[in-house]
């Protein structure tokens, strides 16, 4: 584990650092984001989602950059959900739904003519707000549902699973009961296995949509040590309305937030500098608790 | 240090005093009824079942409404009212069960099973033919109805709830508008439609093709109201994995919605077990076990019934309770099937 670490932090050194983000990332060294082979980065420019006439989410541009996690935040409503709904091409699902704009996924975009929208979902995963294992499925057949779903075909599935479950961190919750329904584990034990079956299809990006709103503390904290983990190999974006967990989990936080009209993204930078010296006096306001 | 443990007592439960005072006015009840249908021109059984019920929740009514006030009047009043409810759907499907098991059962004979009426009529002895050809062709029926009905009308709902297109309420209209379609109407149809130009035969698909008509849109009703339960949020789920519509719809959408949907055909099975206007109208009604749907008279358990009773005397009348009776323990035997393979869990 630690071998394997140290020498992807040795690639870190040498990769190409990707732009905007990157440059204010060098003031913080816990992880620098790289374009390692595992990891892709993913980048939105000029976002605008609608809901019919409403529209929702105006000029969102961000990069995410390999092997980092991204913690949107901003109070209800200001289009944060709407926004990573956009970039796994979620968004189209909801009747009278309209957007603008590039998500660039290895620089193309996700949006182009032509592009098979089932592949996208497999390159950036989701796991969403209320744990949803399927019913009528086992723990197992949970975690390889996305192969099934997806049609593809793998070598060792009883490897895949075990790999699966150990990096969601359930393995040794579970090991043993492979074969009852997922319905019979706890709330959190739900949501980690709803991450482990987006694992399954070795997502590039993995979305998080308030993965923890709907759990106890004890299980937030277990998801936030697997989100640690994941992101030592792919880049994360987490939709919080805790700010002390984007303050854990995250290297970058994004500040979201509406005045009445779409929601904009206020600011972005590294974490550290978003919770201690805010540019914008409303993401002052917002992270100090001072509204929101 | 001891520690004291109280004995487990049911405040709630009611006292005997209670219970006395309960008893009173079941009592009360009991000799209003007979008061009144002594004094008024009010008789027979039916009077005193109904006086009785009548006297009851007043009396009931009142009593507690002197001693607890008006809240608890119409508590009581109320309470008798879902009550009488209760047993009155209750007494007429137990009168039914019991009459057709008394009638039925002198009838039933092991040659019943064995034997079609093809060298017998209904008037000669009971030892004399069966119902073979009845049960077979009951059974042949349905399951052509069946194969016919489910995938249309599982389909139906699919659309209706995943697919949502641009037809959605004109289809739904029709469903719902197809559902009151009275089955002489579907009988006719396909006499029309197919019998006549096509066919000019009795067969029983002719029968199996009225009774999915009468089949499809109480399948794709119930299906639609148990496909619109199962959350979204799976289909997102499906999607978000990677899985396309179709996918998504078979392997998490459908199986989710599993026992929902047997009991949608379950519902359909009923609508069409024991039709038999379509039945008189379309399979010619065979007195011979016929193999071959597709071609020549079947028989069917109501066509049984139907014409045995028809036929008039003691022998005739029993046979057809005895039809009566294998037609309730076949839909029963269906639905307690279906049932259990629908909540079978998996166990490993």
């Amino acid at each position: 584990m630690t071998t394997s670490h140290e020498s992807e932090k040795a690639t870190m050194d040498t990769a190409v650092k990707p732009s905007s983000l990157a440059q204010v990332a060098n003031s913080q060294a816990a992880k620098t984001p790289s374009a390692s082979a595992e990891g892709t980065g993913l980048e939105t420019r000029g976002i605008h989602a609608w809901f019919g006439k409403h529209h929702a989410l105006a000029d969102i541009n961000l990069n995410f950059a390999a092997g980092t996690v991204t913690a949107l935040i901003g109070p209800s409503g200001c289009g944060k959900s709407t926004f990573i709904r956009t970039m796994n091409r979620m968004h189209e699902f909801i009747p009278g739904a309209a957007m603008a704009g590039e998500v660039l996924l290895d620089g193309k975009d996700v949006y182009a003519a032509g592009t098979d929208v089932t592949k996208i979902r497999l390159k950036i995963g989701m796991v969403f707000q209320k744990p949803n294992p399927f019913p009528s499925m086992t723990i197992g057949e949970n975690v390889l549902s996305g192969l099934k779903l997806a049609q593809l075909k793998v070598d060792n599935k009883d490897d895949l699973l075990q790999e699966c479950l150990e990096r969601a961190g359930l393995w040794s919750e579970v090991k043993d009961r492979l074969g009852a329904h997922g319905g019979s584990l706890s709330g959190g034990q739900q949501q980690r296995l709803c991450i482990a079956r987006s694992l399954a299809v070795r997502p590039k990006v993995l979305l998080m949509d308030e993965p923890c709103s709907a759990l106890d503390p004890g299980s937030t904290l277990r998801i936030e040590d697997t989100i640690r983990h994941l992101s030592e190999t792919m880049t994360i974006v987490i939709v919080t309305h805790n700010m002390q967990q984007a303050a854990r989990v995250s290297d970058y936080t994004a500040f979201f937030l509406s005045d009445g009209g779409p929601g904009q993204m206020i600011e972005v930078a590294p974490t550290s500098e978003i919770f201690s010296r805010p540019k914008d006096e409303r993401t002052e306001n917002y992270v100090t608790g001072r509204f929101g | 240090m001891t520690t004291f443990t109280p004995t487990p007592q049911k405040p709630w439960r009611a006292s005997k005093r209670e219970r006395g005072f309960d008893f009173a006015i079941l009592l009360g009840g009991f000799l209003a009824s007979y008061l009144l249908v002594a004094l008024t021109p009010m008789k027979g059984k039916l009077a005193y079942f109904a006086l009785f019920f009548i006297s009851y929740a007043l009396l009931a009514a009142l009593l507690k409404g002197l001693t607890r006030g008006s809240a608890a009047a119409k508590d009581a009043l109320v309470s008798s009212l879902v009550v009488v409810g209760a047993v009155v759907t209750v007494i007429p499907i137990g009168s039914i069960l019991l009459t057709v098991l008394q009638k039925g059962l002198p009838g039933i004979s092991f040659g019943l099973f064995t034997h079609d009426m093809a060298l017998a009529t209904p008037t000669d002895p009971l030892s004399n033919g069966g119902l073979l050809h009845a049960i077979t062709g009951t059974l042949t029926l349905v399951a052509l109805a069946l194969i016919m009905s489910v995938p249309i009308g599982i389909l139906t709902a699919l659309y209706l709830t995943e697919i949502k297109g641009r037809f959605t309420g004109p289809i739904r209209f029709l469903v719902q508008a197809m559902s009151g379609v009275p089955s002489i109407v579907a009988g006719l149809f396909i006499l029309s439609a197919v019998l006549y130009p096509i066919t000019k035969a009795y067969s029983g698909l002719m029968g199996a093709l009225s009774l999915t008509i009468l089949m499809i849109p109480t399948i794709a009703r119930t299906s639609e109201e148990v496909l619109n339960l199962i959350p979204n949020e799976l289909r997102e789920a499906g999607t978000a994995l990677g899985g396309t519509q179709w996918r998504t719809v078979a392997m998490i959408v459908l199986p989710a919605a599993k026992s929902g949907l047997i009991t949608a055909i379950i519902l359909g099975v009923a609508r069409i077990a024991g039709e038999t206007a379509p039945i008189l109208l379309l399979t010619g009604g065979g007195d011979k076990v016929n193999p071959n749907a597709f071609n020549g008279p079947m028989g069917s358990l109501p066509y049984y019934i139907w014409k045995s009773f028809n036929a008039g005397s003691p022998e005739a009348i029993t046979r057809a309770w005895a039809g009566l009776l294998v037609l309730l323990g076949i839909v029963l035997i269906l639905f307690t099937s279906a049932r259990f393979l629908g909540t079978r869990k998996i166990s490993r």
